[in-house]
Order: C-alpha cells, then sequence, then structure tokens
C-alpha cells in the first residue's frame, strides 16, 4: 500500500569546525536551488532557515571536522538520524586545515590564540568524520564544487552511485588544453597527486595547484617529491605543500612527514 | 506587591548566521536581568598554524576562514604582507582588487537582504518559504547574488575560497574583453539593486535608535575597500598600524567571550552602517539619490535599518563594478614582486561585515613569525549585546515566542559571521 502523495524525501545540513563554505555552495547554486527546494524537503538547515525540522532524515550532509568532546557525540546522534551521510569538504573528509594541530601540541597553540587557556574546549586531533562513524560518500575540495554536490544529492536520491572521478587533476588540465605548467615553465604543482573536482584551476591561472581537492586515488607522492626538488623546492617547501587543506588524509601525512624526515 | 515572574528566552541555535551561536535573555518581569550572545562554534586556531607559514601562502590559509568572505581575507592579508615588505602595486592592480571586492559584498550582501534577513521582516522562516509567496523577489535575489559571484569566479576562478589573489597582485590579470562580458548582467544587477533598496525600505521597522560610534575606513577620494585612514564619527582618525593602540579586548564575565572595545570609550559598531554614516558623501550621485529616496538619513541610528543600507552598499557595488570594467587597462604585470626581509606590516579593509585587520610579523626568509587577525563580528559582538539589553525591554511584554524572534532578527541586523569570529573568540562550551 502507497500513499497518493509521495512524500519529498527530507534533508539536513550539519556543521562541525569549518568556514561554512561548503554549505554555501548549497545556497550558492542559484540557478537550481528553488528546483532543489521542489524536490526535497530541506528540512534542518540552520544557515538558511530558521525553522529545524528533527530526524530522521533520508539525506545528510556533514560539514566540518570534529575537534571537541561535545562535536565528537554529536556526530554519533547525526549518524544515527541519517539513512545517507554524505560529507562535504576538506575538513569532513580529511580534518581540514584546522588539522595542522595534530603536529602540535594543542595547548601551545590555545596559549597562542587565547589569553585564558582553561576556557578552551577541544581534542588535541582534528579528525574527518569518517574516523567517528561510517560515511556513505566523502565529496573532497575545498570548497566542494558546487556541480558535483548537486550530482551527488541526485545520485543518492536516484540509488545510483555519485559521478565524482577520482583521478588527478592532470586529466582535467589535458581535458581543458591547459599546456602543463610544471614542464613548461618550472612551477611546483601538486597537480599529478590531487585529485580532480576543481577544474584544474590554478594551472590555467598560471599557478601550480595547491591540492584543496585532496589525494587522488592512488597518488606517488614520492616520485612527486623528488620532482619538487628537481624544481628547487627544499624539504621544509615540499613538508609545507603537502601541510594544508587536507594534510591529515593519510597519502599526504605520509609525504609530508617523509618530507620533514629527509 | 506580588514577586515578578522570570522568564527566559533561549535561543539554542542562532538560524540564518554564518556559523553557530545561541542566545539568553533573562527576564524578571519586564526588565532584562541579563543578555549572552554565546558562541559555541569550536576554535581553528588560525593564528596559530600561520606561523612558520611563508608569507605566499597566507591569502590561501586565511581565505579558509571564511567561506562567505574569503576575499575580505585575502584582501587584508596581501595588504598587510605588501605593507610590510615595501611593496608598491600597480593602478590597474588597485582597481582590479576594488572589483573582487565589489563581487564579494554583492554576493554576500544580496545572500544576506534576500535569504537571511528579508524573511523576518516578512513573517517567514526562510527564503524558500518566502519564495512560495514571492518568488520573482527570491528569483531577484538569486539572480543578485549571482552577479556577484560571477565577477568573483571569473576573477578568482571560483566562488568560493578564490585562487587568483596573490602578494603583489593577482596570479593571472583579467583580459579587457573576459572583465566586458560581464557589463550587461552588471547593468542588470544595478537596476535590480535599485529596486532591492526601493522594496526593503517599505518594510516594517521597529522604532529603535542607539547613539552609536561608528567605525569604518575613510578614503580621501572613494567609498572605502582597502585603503584609508581607521575614523569615527567620535574623532578617532588613525592608521591601520595604530589599530591595537587603538582597541582593545575586554573579558566581560556574563559572555565567556573576548569584546572588542575603543580604549577608554567603549563598544562600537563596524559594517555597512557605519561605512554608510562615515563615507555617504563618497557614495556616487545614483547611490545617494537611492538613500534619499528610501528615506535614509546620515546618520541612520535604526539597526534594522541595516538591510536598507546594505540595499545602497548593493548600489554602490554594482555601480561602481562598472566604473572600474570601464576604465580598466591590464596591468603590465599581474604581480609586483615581493621580496623576503624581517618586518611587520598592518592593514585593515572594508570585508561586507565591516573592517577586518590583519597584522603579520615575517622573519628575513619571508615566513610568519606571528599573525594577528580581528574580524568584523569580533568586534561587534559587544554592541550586539548592549542592542539587545535596550531592545528586548521595548518589546518585553509580548508572547515569548514574538520576543525570541525579534531577537534574533536584532542579531541578525548585524550579519553577524561566527565562524569568522571563533577563531579568535573566547569560548566556553555550555549546552544543556
Amino acid at each position: 500500500m502507497s500513499s497518493k502523495v509521495r512524500r519529498k524525501p527530507r534533508i539536513a545540513v550539519f556543521k562541525f569546525a569549518s568556514c561554512d563554505g561548503c554549505q554555501l555552495s548549497l545556497l550558492d547554486a542559484e540557478d537550481e536551488l528553488l528546483g532543489i527546494a521542489g524536490a526535497l524537503d530541506i528540512a534542518y538547515f540552520p544557515e538558511a532557515s530558521r525553522s529545524m525540522g528533527t530526524g530522521p532524515y533520508e539525506i545528510g550532509l556533514v560539514e566540518g571536522s570534529i575537534t571537541t568532546h561535545h562535536d565528537a557525540e554529536r556526530i554519533q546522534e547525526v549518524r544515527r538520524q541519517c539513512k545517507t551521510l554524505i560529507t562535504i569538504g576538506a575538513c569532513a573528509t580529511a580534518g581540514g586545515i584546522q588539522a595542522l594541530r595534530n603536529w602540535k601540541d594543542v595547548d601551545e597553540f590555545i596559549r597562542i590564540v587565547y589569553a585564558t587557556p582553561k576556557f578552551i574546549n577541544t581534542l588535541k586531533l582534528s579528525t574527518p568524520v569518517a574516523e567517528h562513524v561510517p560515511v556513505d560518500f566523502e565529496l573532497r575540495g575545498c570548497p566542494i564544487n558546487k556541480h558535483q554536490l548537486i550530482e551527488v544529492i541526485t545520485a543518492t536520491l536516484a540509488g545510483r552511485k555519485p559521478n565524482a572521478p577520482t583521478y588527478s587533476v592532470c586529466m582535467e588540465c589535458k581535458r581543458k588544453g591547459t599546456v602543463c605548467i610544471a614542464v613548461a615553465q618550472g612551477v611546483a604543482c601538486l597537480g599529478p597527486v590531487t585529485q580532480a573536482g576543481c577544474g584544474a584551476l590554478c594551472p590555467s591561472f598560471d599557478r601550480g595547484c595547491y591540492a584543496c581537492f585532496g589525494p587522488m586515488e592512488s597518488p606517488n607522492t614520492g616520485s612527486l617529491s623528488n620532482q619538487l626538488r628537481i624544481l628547487g623546492q627544499n624539504n621544509a617547501e615540499i613538508t609545507r605543500a603537502f601541510r594544508s587543506f587536507n594534510a591529515w588524509a593519510w597519502q599526504f601525512r605520509k609525504a609530508s612527514e617523509e618530507s620533514e624526515r629527509t | 506587591m506580588s514577586k515578578q515572574p522570570t522568564r527566559t528566552i533561549k535561543v539554542d541555535t542562532l538560524t540564518r548566521v554564518e556559523g553557530e551561536g545561541a542566545l539568553y535573555v533573562k527576564l524578571k518581569g519586564d526588565q532584562v536581568q541579563d543578555v549572552k550572545l554565546k558562541i559555541y562554534e569550536p576554535p581553528r586556531f588560525f593564528e596559530a598554524f600561520l606561523r612558520g607559514r611563508h608569507f605566499s601562502e597566507v591569502p590561501d590559509i586565511v581565505a579558509r576562514i571564511c567561506g562567505i568572505c574569503p576575499i575580505a581575507y585575502q584582501m587584508s592579508a596581501v595588504h598587510a604582507i605588501e605593507r610590510a615588505l615595501g611593496v608598491g602595486i600597480e593602478p590597474s592592480v588597485r582597481l582590479l582588487r576594488r572589483l573582487f571586492y565589489c563581487g564579494e559584498w554583492i554576493e554576500s550582501h544580496a545572500l544576506h537582504v534576500y535569504m537571511l534577513h528579508a524573511p523576518d521582516f516578512l513573517g517567514y522562516p526562510d527564503a524558500i518559504a518566502m519564495a512560495r509567496d514571492h518568488q520573482a523577489i527570491v528569483q531577484q535575489g538569486l539572480r543578485l547574488k549571482k552577479a556577484g559571484n560571477r565577477i568573483v569566479a571569473l576573477m578568482g576562478g571560483r566562488e568560493i575560497h578564490p585562487i587568483s589573489t596573490a602578494v603583489g597582485g593577482f596570479y593571472k590579470a583579467p583580459s579587457k574583453s573576459a572583465l566586458k562580458d560581464l557589463v550587461e548582467e552588471l547593468k542588470w544587477a544595478l537596476d535590480a539593486s535599485l529596486a532591492t533598496a526601493r522594496w526593503v525600505s517599505g518594510l516594517d521597522f521597529p522604532d529603535f535608535e542607539q547613539d552609536y560610534e561608528f567605525v569604518s575606513l575613510r578614503h580621501p577620494g572613494e567609498y572605502p575597500f582597502n585603503e584609508g585612514r581607521i575614523v569615527s564619527n567620535r574623532g578617532l582618525d588613525t592608521d591601520a598600524s595604530e589599530y591595537e593602540e587603538n582597541f582593545t579586548e575586554q573579558h566581560v564575565q556574563h559572555s565567556n567571550a573576548l569584546h572588542s572595545v575603543l580604549r577608554g570609550r567603549d563598544s562600537y559598531m563596524v559594517g555597512p552602517m557605519a561605512r554608510f554614516n562615515l563615507n555617504f558623501d563618497k557614495l556616487p550621485d545614483v547611490a545617494q539619490q537611492a538613500a534619499r529616496d528610501c528615506g535614509l538619513q546620515v546618520p541612520c541610528r535604526n539597526p534594522f535599518r541595516s538591510i536598507v543600507v546594505r540595499a545602497i552598499e548593493l548600489v554602490f557595488a554594482c555601480h561602481e563594478a562598472l566604473r572600474v570594467i570601464r576604465e580598466y587597462e591590464p596591468p603590465p604585470a599581474p604581480r609586483a614582486p615581493a621580496l623576503a626581509q624581517a618586518s611587520t606590516g598592518q592593514a585593515a579593509t572594508e570585508a561586507p561585515r565591516g573592517l577586518l585587520y590583519h597584522r603579520y610579523v615575517l622573519d628575513q626568509s619571508g615566513l610568519i613569525v606571528s599573525a594577528k587577525i580581528v574580524p568584523p563580528t569580533s568586534q561587534n559582538q559587544k554592541r550586539i549585546e548592549e542592542d539587545l539589553w535596550h531592545f528586548v525591554s521595548q518589546v518585553a511584554t509580548r508572547p515569548a515566542e514574538e520576543i525570541t524572534w525579534k531577537c534574533e532578527q536584532a542579531v541578525r541586523n548585524y550579519d553577524p559571521c561566527i565562524s569568522c569570529a571563533t577563531h579568535f573568540l573566547r569560548l566556553h562550551l555550555e549546552r544543556d
């Protein structure tokens, strides 16, 4: 027995430690937003609405990394409320730029920023959501690509696998017809180890890729590190290159620790 | 006389703001006992992990403080570093930076006016519900927002965390013809901004005024973005290099947050209302006329009218973007060289939400020794609470749900960006 009027699937947007940019991508889909709102019941999205519908939800989008005890508990509840849990962006999928604390003494960080450290409640590590709960799909990017976000939502509703390639930025450069700046200009570029998704923006702006979308499927970071040395980068620079928005992704973590030790 | 009942108004999650905050108001009878704007957004420690990074990496890193106003962070950062290193920029790079900022202001103001603030005035939970009754208006807002985003995406590759900003200029400067492609849409956006101003000026505003100290940049020749002195309506007139001598942070017991205040004075307001009141004479005629047509007077002291002021700044930003595109000639080189040296530089620029101060100390190899960042929302936080103290007593006799919504609206007057504020705010996690 099915009811005559099909209930719209309910979607929720949750925020943890982040800049808000990835959830803003939903509002930045100016042409599609009212269409999305027609197909889905945007039940919980505090950045956009003061009506906050309680769970359960068909789809939960999670932005941000886990950095406090409270958030480590909250993500468990979020998981229980969401049939499909999708993490959006480098913070939620890799710990974000704030994971740079993971190599430092967080108490020292607190002292640098805050006058009265005892008020600060934070964990020693900034970690991705998947280290805490099972995640159904991880959408990469700092920020995510809004077209990929729409694709992931659409695919989830249709019950198919999202089309979000895991090959490198180099493929996007080739497809765009951008001349390789690493080869032609000797510019340090992380494109060969970075997952596609941005549309290979940086090389088309005459600068090297700085790895917003995190490691590609099987990155050869050792080989790239050698190439960066040939281009004149020292180990400190190579370490910093791997330590940005996806620093805690294990392939980049390993690469930065190798160059730091060298 | 019987004992007055105590009521508390709690908003556990402030909505339609960027980032995570909560509101707590305690009333005894009609008397306000306590107001707390709580910040529970987790800290992210930007000033700490900037240490040891090269100055050329700073624009990309600080953009990640805020997905709503990444350009503001990039602009304050590059100007501070350029001042530290003595880098002069090309006049056409200066123009491009104004255009870039126009894009961010248009995107951010359209978002706030249409999607975050207007629903309060019209009694909807959000813009999507509002669109069911006012579809044409919401569509106009989305298109206007997109017009701003188009500038940002064209100049910076994408809307959020654009990739083109560099110390000394840009990695790549756009061609004249690429910018010309924006003109038709920006002409529409200018008209739409004028329509926006007319529309929002007809909303109902609570009768509420405060005697603010307004603080913003002021430039002798233009409405401020990246340059000018830091001034106020009470005689402040200083350079960004003296910011920390004039402003300080105070620990306020009831709030668990550091509040920025003017030394020897008190709270102050930054943002569109401050800029408008201090720089009305620098607005182009079309924006001045629109303000007069909307019944705005200088000084505007009703924070609920900030929605009208944002609309006037939309008019300005569209007009300014068109001017820049008319005058633009590509620079001979997209960026000036910057040589590392041990140095210190400060700069303040006008983020959509107000003054954004950065200071960097660099070592001889160009690595960051220390960084300080003071976002607009941190500066407005004390002022937001003071508004609430006064405003709540005005509406204290109304039903709790109405007081709650009105208080939220009063907070949203400031378009607070809690994500920005948090890496600096003192934080005390206190939730039920």
